[in-house]
């Protein structure tokens, strides 16, 4: 589904990502760890076309298409999704209104009619209790006043609503509490199919005791400098990343 | 320039004929004496300083004939609203256009030109034309005083409520090789009143003219008055407004402006609030492109007690527009326990649109709370990106973006056709 190929990339003028690779077929649960500046947002945000990233090599193939060619809505109408570490928040625009032009554009791209305001809130319902949103959230303005875990719960609310075939997650479970962990867990667990694949960004071990991964990576000076099973979060949780640091840096330099 | 004009007065004064010894004839003689002591603002006015409208006006018009314009038909049908619902005067380069007619009658509503009003309410004349306007000394404003000579006089007697909205169609034409037009209005608002104003301003023809528009306002104790003013004027035309509300104990004003074309637009709008628990709002929407250059200036001044404020005024610039922005708030000795808010916010869509926009709060009581806050920027990139992400295009993004910015202000308007009207045009300027 998605094969990242030595992929380097800059922002303001300072190379973050140094040699990505990087595949993940469908069905399957990816998760990227790393300490903080590593460089993980930097990739999903290169992945999901945020404009100042300049990918300087490399390629990125998504659904046998190239990607790094394509606006970031055409990603997003191909089936990438970004859940974001920082959802903004962006008043005056409605949660509705937003969703429904989301979904009709991507519907457009793929060829198909609009959905109807009938599906379209039978839909909203379905998912808001999947993800087991409040209405009134969805009511006010999109993530303003927004407390953190309600943000990231609209980032999984959102994609329900979009079912992509990639889903993003950065950071998700930072700052969730145990019970909005679980439901944020549950949600993607539930959307989880043969079809789709999810990267799950993460510092916490304790996400993955709810959504097991297939692949760890550990994601370090933008690199990924080791891969393993869902062992390696275990072992990452106990000694923490000084080892891995030793190893590189003693390798690098 | 100043030469050229008295010469236009003295041709003005033969044609009033006996007119020239009225009371209005006065007001008029004590404004030319002193505009002619200044004339037009110069270069270095401060009032005047990011829109030099002496020099550009001086440059493109003849000052040498400001002489009565004929009465000029213009075809209502095709005019903006003609077909809503709400008493509908027509004012074509000045002038009041069809007779105001018995279709604008209604309980406790008068609507006479100025010059009838002269004859039936002299008392009304008396206290308020020109009060407020030659107070102010500004050049414009005098210079309607000096030569218009026919205007709306609305008045709305005490604790009538008037039913539906009185709708002022202002257009310029260029029939008649005149290009200065002054349009003039006087609006008494009495005690317990209320009543809803808009002043529509629109242009048939793409071609220069300049319309210089002058409304004094009393709104008495406890009424209430909902004052309107759309700017939907050509590329071409420049446009002054100078507008004078009195407020008094008890009243609540709402104004709003929306600014959609205009080759050079000012407005002076300025409220002086005489007695304590006033309310006064004001929102403001110009949306600006091409060169168009729009200066909204306003004063908000707080004389007594109790008085409460608030202004918003936002804009949009796009490709090499430019706007101003100044909002005077005075808070005088006695205006103790002022609430008074100011808030003015700009997106510039391009990199060579412009705003200057100044705050200016002069307070001299110490038992008051006042705030004001401007911000200029282009549409913020991470909510732009946010919205892609999720398959939204780049330009619905940026529609979206734009409606939310204006939309504070689109949902103040309690008029619907009035509020169709300018969120459809937001819709096709935004989109
Ligand atoms: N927009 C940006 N401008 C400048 N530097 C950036 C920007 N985004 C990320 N960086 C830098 O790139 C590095 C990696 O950041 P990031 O990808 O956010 O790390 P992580 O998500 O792994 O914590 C950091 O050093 C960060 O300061
Ligand atoms: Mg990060």
């Amino acid at each position: 589904m998605l094969k990242i190929k030595n992929l380097h990339a800059s922002v303001a003028g300072q190379q973050i990502l140094k040699g990505i690779n990087l595949e993940i077929k469908a069905g399957e649960v990816h998760a990227i760890m790393g300490p903080n500046g590593s460089g993980k947002s930097t990739l999903a945000s290169v992945l999901a076309g945020r404009e100042e990233y300049e990918v300087t090599e490399g390629e990125v193939e998504f659904l046998g298409k190239n990607i790094l060619d394509l606006s970031p809505e055409d990603r997003a109408r191909e089936g990438l999704f970004l859940a974001f570490q920082y959802p903004v928040e962006i008043p005056g625009v409605s949660s509705n209104n937003f969703l429904r032009t989301a979904l009709n554009q991507i519907r457009q791209y793929k060829g198909l009619e609009p959905m109807d305001a009938v599906h379209f809130l039978k839909r909203m319902k379905e998912k808001m209790s999947l993800v087991e949103i409040d209405q009134k959230l969805i009511n006010r303005s999109l993530n303003e006043g927004f407390s953190g875990g309600e943000k990231k719960r609209n980032e999984i609310f959102q994609m329900a609503m979009l079912e992509p075939k990639l889903a993003i997650l950065d950071e998700t479970d930072s700052g969730l509490d145990i019970d909005a962990l679980r439901i944020v867990a549950n949600g993607v667990n539930k959307l989880k199919s043969k079809d789709n694949a999810t990267i799950v960004v993460t510092h916490y071990q304790r996400l993955l005791d709810y959504i097991v991964p297939d692949f760890v990576h550990v994601l370090y000076k933008g690199r990924i400098v080791k891969s393993g099973d869902k062992s390696l979060a275990m072992e990452l949780e106990d000694k923490g990343y000084d080892w891995i640091k030793v190893d590189v840096d003693g390798v690098v330099s | 320039m100043i030469d050229q004009l008295i010469d236009s007065f003295k041709k003005f004064e033969l044609q009033l004929n006996g007119a020239s010894k009225n009371s209005w004839h006065q007001i008029r003689k004590k404004a030319m004496e002193s505009f002619s002591e200044k004339g037009l603002p110069k270069a270095k006015n401060e009032e005047y300083r990011y829109t030099q409208l002496g020099r550009i006006l001086d440059k493109k018009f003849q000052f040498s004939d400001l002489s009565m314009v004929g009465r000029d038909s213009i075809h209502g049908e095709n005019i903006l609203f003609h077909d809503a619902d709400a008493y509908h005067i027509y004012i074509n380069n000045g002038i009041v256009d069809k007779e105001i007619n018995s279709s604008l009658i209604a309980n406790g509503l008068i609507i006479l030109t100025l010059q009838e009003a002269l004859g039936k309410y002299p008392k009304d004349i008396e206290a308020h034309l020109g009060n407020y306007s030659n107070k102010n000394n500004d050049a414009f404003a005098e210079l309607n005083t000096i030569f218009s000579y026919e205007g709306v006089f609305i008045k709305v007697e005490k604790n009538a409520n008037i039913d539906k909205p009185i709708l002022l169609h202002y257009s310029g034409t260029d029939h008649l090789n005149q290009s200065i037009y002054q349009s003039r209005n006087l609006i008494i608002v009495e005690s317990g009143a209320q009543v809803e104003i808009i002043e529509s301003y629109s242009s048939f023809e793409k071609e220069e003219y300049f319309s210089n528009h002058v409304s004094e306002i009393v709104v008495e104790a406890n009424a209430h008055f909902n004052y309107y003013k759309l700017q939907n004027q050509s590329n071409k035309t420049y446009h002054v407004d100078n507008t004078y509300i009195a407020q008094e104990k008890d009243s609540v004003v709402t104004s709003y402006i929306f600014t959609l074309e205009g080759k050079i637009i000012r407005n002076n709008l300025n409220f002086a609030l005489e007695d304590q628990n006033c309310e006064t709002h004001l929102f403001g929407l110009y949306v600006a492109h091409g060169d168009n250059h729009i200066d909204n200036h306003t004063v908000v001044n707080h004389k007594f007690a109790n008085c409460f404020s608030n202004q918003i005024y936002k804009g949009i610039l796009d490709d090499t527009a430019k706007a101003v922005f100044n909002g005077k708030i005075f808070v005088q000795p006695d205006a103790q326990k002022t609430n008074a808010f100011q808030s003015n916010k700009n997106i510039l869509l391009t990199d060579t649109a412009s705003m200057n926009s100044k705050p200016q709060l002069e307070i001299w009581a110490d038992d008051v709370k006042c705030s004001h806050g401007c911000t200029t920027g282009q549409l913020d990139e991470e909510q732009l990106f946010y919205l892609r992400s999720r398959g939204i295009s780049k330009s619905s993004a940026r529609g979206m973006l734009l409606h939310a910015f204006v939309d504070d202000v689109l949902d103040k308007i309690k008029i619907d056709f009035l509020h169709d009207f300018v969120a459809n045009e937001m819709n096709n300027r935004l989109d």
